[in-house]
């Protein structure tokens, strides 16, 4: 709670916290510290290439889609159902619905964003990946104040899988399983490395050991992401309903 | 060099505005109102919740090549704080130990 500060009940002033500053510096701090977890998201970016061209999706088409949409789950579900013809209504519902779980990610960023231009933080927001958003949060609650820090870790994000969806789309067929390289493992590592920065003691082991238990069942009985979303929401629900 | 028609590009192009809405979407509503304090330590628990969901599914799913090299990642980011060191000893070990599961 302390990261919000003392509330005066004016609107813009309800967060407290020191100023956020949106400068290039903000932005290269987060590219370069995104690099590493960019190498991993880049791993899934050539598989995804050679998925999208196996599923009959030119370079192009592929390379527009890393590039305008920028979400890794969403994406190999889309081409896993691409055929022809185009299956338009279920890629697009299933595209929103994997996605939903950016809501609660954006919902998250507010207490910074809020502090940025409408420009800047709607402009940021495109490059929401799990990988930088996670990363950018940490950074925030940590006392960051570079408020380009999600823009520059999305853009190191970007720019690792739209160049790594060319590869794939046209040389692609090196990378068919994952595992061989332990690639399959890098973002499981991203998210642990991530996840220890959140540790606030023994009142988090509640609150996770529910939304880890919630959001396996969801894995096991619902299709898609949902689970994210039970797990996040789960978490959140139980540190609501344990507030004095 | 380049070959485009209409309805893939159109429904890449969907689905781009979609998940634009779905990242947008959260930081525009909670614009529109004014939170609790109750509700603001809900809020703060999503980041944690969010990342702890993401992760126990694929643990689950992993054996003890994952679940040792997942303890070293906690460990290693633990003791040096470098995202960098941890994610090349968390792959060195799964990768080595899951080379020693084949071999046993």
């Amino acid at each position: 709670m302390t990261e919000y500060g003392n509330k005066t009940g004016r609107e813009d002033d309800d967060h407290s916290s020191p100023e956020l500053t949106f400068s290039l510096t903000g932005l290269y701090q987060g590219y370069l510290q995104c690099v590493p977890i960019a190498l991993g998201v880049a791993g899934y970016g050539i598989l995804f290439g050679v998925l999208a061209r196996q599923a009959g999706l030119t370079p192009f088409e592929a390379t527009l889609m890393s590039a305008t949409v920028l979400a890794g789950a969403a994406q190999l579900i889309a081409v896993e159902l691409w055929s022809s013809p185009v299956p338009a209504v279920a890629i697009l519902l299933t595209t929103f619905i994997v996605n939903l779980r950016y809501v609660l990610m954006g919902a998250a960023l507010r207490p910074w964003f809020s502090k940025l231009t409408p420009l800047q933080a709607y402009g940021s927001i495109f490059f929401t990946a799990d990988e930088n958003w996670a990363l950018t949060i940490k950074e925030l609650r940590d006392g960051n104040q570079q408020g380009a820090f999600l823009l520059g870790s999305g853009l190191a994000i970007w720019s690792f899988w739209v160049v790594a969806t060319i590869v794939g789309s046209t040389a692609g067929g090196v990378i068919d399983d994952p595992s061989v390289y332990g690639l399959d493992f890098v973002l499981t590592a991203v998210f642990l490395t991530l996840v220890v920065g959140f540790w606030e003691g023994t009142e988090t082991a509640l609150s996770w050991s529910f939304a880890a238990g919630t959001a396996i069942l969801g894995f096991m009985w619902l299709p898609g992401r949902w689970y994210i979303l039970i797990g996040g929401l789960t978490a959140s629900l139980i540190k609501v309903m344990r507030y004095d | 060099m380049i070959e485009a028609s209409v309805i893939p590009v159109s429904i890449i192009l969907g689905m781009a505005v979609l998940t634009y809405v779905t990242k947008a979407g959260g930081l525009w509503v909670l614009e529109q109102v004014e939170l609790s304090d109750r509700a603001k330590s809900g809020l703060e628990a999503l980041p944690g919740g969010i990342i702890i969901a993401i992760l126990a599914p694929e643990l689950l799913q992993g054996g003890p090549p994952e679940w040792a090299a997942a303890a070293v990642v906690l460990v290693v980011v633990r003791r040096t704080d470098s995202i960098l060191l941890s994610l090349g000893t968390g792959i060195f070990t799964v990768l080595v130990l899951r080379r020693a599961v084949v071999i046993l």
